[in-house]
């Protein structure tokens, strides 16, 4: 397998598909780098040469035949109807523009080698889900609608180009939720809320990637040879209270007939995306098993859950209205006034 | 102040700050929490400013009243839950919450109200992967709980029990956080699997529903043991299976009737009568002071049959039938040495 030269990246106007533009745009093995969006790209994305086109286009099937691509990187699935313009433009974005962009994948005889970015949405949230989903485990409840529907039929989509092109290397990414001090997403915008709502009675285990070890793993995806699905993720787990409260912030805990209004409300006010979805895995959340990236892919991701959580909370600057250091400081306080008051006969 | 942090506050590190006497150097001896020595200048007794005050603060804790020990540690405590620093591992357990508040919460059940008799504790390995079996009954399940503290308090190694619980339990609210809190997971094979291969000390109550909600005239029956689940998991796992009978369980709420329409309608399992529920309305919920024991069987090895023996069902119905059989026996000589319920 030849290195890849000529690297098309889809969604490059986005964080991630521009930070990973701008990485490998330092690498000097890498010829021709190509990235294409509907917008320009607001960040800096190095010597990218960016072709504004809608991947449901068949510009972009020209594009992959007169520039030899040998790489693509498939980034542009969306996961909330919120800046796509609603669920059906969302959808529309995600299956067709996939199925396009793949049946130009397919014609083309120069590729070698396709990076999905997928999501550990495809298995789901539910009370019957175990511990932790290895890649071989299926999702325990049916799709209605939304992220993860959208992602299954992608995967499913990602690997029918498998079988009809043998020779092409597929790589598929099962990202957890990404954290970090810089991207948005709709988790990040809830857990600045000044008050984070919650589900009352559930605590959900959560799980987070950080967008460094996301950007690096897209990366090394591209630069070495993986073949194969892998979920990507810091490994433990956090509890969604713990999340809450290491982030400083109160919690409300809403009772659960009353969740989807709440929900609908914030999304009207466009604060954060609560879609039905979004609810069910605050309520039930969801845990990976990272055995495979770590020791097939051989990447070990540089933060834990944790420590994703805990840069997200201190790079973002969220002012923790809970402060650490003030709990720590008022337990040492009335410790002090304890021992002063003790009778001195020792 | 960030060095306040590393002050012990049961005073127990409070040699390794104290310097050497008949000595004065320029040089702080203390040695910090990195392992390296302080470069601070010293003050006074071969120490700088901080940690002199320090090894006073750790030398006034240590002869603190054991009052104030429990209060800095109810104190320490809070602060870790109110600012999310504690551990939780990938099945959602919360060791810092189980053992300081639940289970000291339902501690006074299991030594004064049911005065719990643990027996063969040391069947149960110190360490590795093993499957604890039992038998279910009591109408809701108080004697997983006792299990678990029984073995967390009177276990030389103090492990906790990792139960496997049915749906019903991860669905409900309260319920189902509390129950991972404190080291439950779901009883499907891929969690028992993972518990056991990284292991935990695993608790299986196979009987399920069938069991605990069985009517009183049935007590101390075994009811099916599943489909035997659990059996592959800890062949699969090469772990040893342990046999484990609790006689006192059956009576603490006898079950007299079974309102199946509303059980039906509440999405229940079922719904028990008892003679003083709901008869006496809130106080028939409490349950019957019954005299507990609970008895560790010997354990049944299963590494020697090989990984691969999990794919046999003969073989695995056979080991079902065998824990099975043994639970049930040792049921009745227990309840034949009884010698009465409340004693």
């Amino acid at each position: 397998m030849t290195k890849s030269r000529v690297v098309l990246i889809t969604g490059v106007s986005r964080y991630l598909g521009g930070r990973l533009a701008s990485m490998l745009s330092a690498d000097s093995s890498i010829e021709r780098l190509i990235g294409v969006d509907v917008v320009p790209p607001r960040q800096d994305v190095g010597r990218t040469e960016f072709v504004r086109a809608d991947i449901r286009n068949p510009i972009i099937a020209k594009v992959i035949a007169s520039a030899h691509v040998d790489t693509v990187v498939h980034m542009s699935v969306i996961a909330t109807p919120f800046g796509a313009g609603g669920r059906t433009a969302m959808k529309e974005i995600n299956v067709i523009g996939t199925m396009q962009l793949l049946a130009a994948c397919q014609k083309a005889p120069s590729l070698q080698k396709l990076v999905v970015r997928s999501t550990t949405a495809v298995y789901g949230s539910s009370s019957r889900d175990p511990a932790l989903f290895t890649e071989g485990m299926e999702p325990r409840v049916q799709f209605r609608t939304g992220y993860g529907k959208d992602s299954t039929e992608v995967e499913g989509y990602v690997r029918g180009l498998g079988r009809r092109r043998p020779d092409v290397d597929v790589t598929l990414l099962r990202f957890a939720n990404f954290i970090g001090p810089r991207i948005d997403t709709p988790l990040t915008r809830y857990f600045s809320l000044p008050v984070v709502p919650r589900v009352f009675g559930f605590d959900p285990r959560v799980q987070f990637v950080h967008e460094d070890d996301g950007v690096e793993v897209l990366r090394r995806s591209v630069i070495e040879e993986h073949r194969g699905t892998f979920n990507v993720a810091g490994s433990g787990v956090l509890l969604l209270s713990q999340a809450i409260r290491r982030a400083g912030r109160p919690a409300l805990q809403i009772p659960s007939p009353a969740v989807s209004a709440v929900g609908s409300l914030f999304r009207r006010a466009g604060l954060v995306d609560f879609s039905p979805e979004q609810m069910q895995f605050l309520t039930f959340g969801r845990g990976v098993d990272v055995t495979r990236l770590e020791q097939d892919f051989g990447y070990q991701p540089a933060f834990t859950t944790l420590e994703a959580f805990d840069d997200f909370v201190t790079g973002r600057g969220l002012t923790r209205y809970i402060d650490p250091e003030r709990v720590a400081g008022i337990e040492q306080r009335v410790l002090a006034q304890v021992e002063r008051r003790r009778p001195v006969n020792a | 102040m960030p060095e306040a942090r590393v002050i012990p506050i049961e005073g127990r590190d409070g040699g390794d700050a104290t310097p050497r006497r008949g000595r004065r150097t320029e040089r702080c001896e203390a040695i910090g929490a990195d392992g390296q020595r302080c470069k601070s200048k010293a003050v006074a007794e071969g120490l700088c400013g901080a940690h002199l005050e320090e090894q006073e603060r750790a030398a006034v804790h240590a002869a603190a009243p054991d009052w104030e020990r429990k209060l800095a540690g109810a104190m320490a405590f809070v602060r870790r839950r109110v600012t999310g620093d504690y551990p939780i591992d990938d099945f959602g357990f919360d060791p810092d919450l189980t053992e300081n508040v639940l289970l000291a919460g339902i501690r006074p059940l299991y030594d004064k109200y049911f005065r719990v008799e643990a027996r063969g504790l040391d069947n149960i390995p110190n360490e590795g992967g093993a499957l604890v079996v039992a038998n279910h009954s009591g109408t809701i399940p108080i004697d997983a709980l006792m299990t678990q503290l029984a073995i967390y308090d009177h276990h030389p190694a103090h492990r906790h029990l990792r139960m496997l619980g049915a749906d019903l339990v991860f669905k409900s609210p309260v319920i189902a956080p509390l129950a991972r809190k404190t080291g439950s997971t779901l009883a499907c094979n891929e969690d028992a699997e993972r518990m056991l291969t990284g292991g935990e000390l695993a608790g299986v109550w196979p009987e399920g529903f069938k069991g605990i909600g069985k009517p009183f005239s049935e007590r101390y029956r075994l009811q099916r043991f599943g489909r035997g689940g659990f059996v592959s998991a800890a062949l699969r796992a090469g772990v040893p299976i342990i046999p484990c009978s609790i006689v006192g369980a059956e009576e603490i709420y006898p079950i007299v009737g079974n309102v199946k329409v509303l059980a039906r309608l509440l999405g229940l399992p079922y719904l028990p009568v008892t003679p003083f529920f709901p008869l006496l309305g809130p106080l028939g919920l409490l349950p019957l002071p019954s005299k507990w024991i609970i008895e560790f069987g010997e354990p049944i090895p299963t590494d020697s049959l090989g990984p691969g023996s999990a794919d046999d069902p003969m073989l695995v119905f056979n080991l079902t039938d065998q824990v099975r059989e043994v639970i049930q026996q040792t049921l009745y000589k227990l309840l034949l040495a009884r010698r009465s319920v409340f004693f």
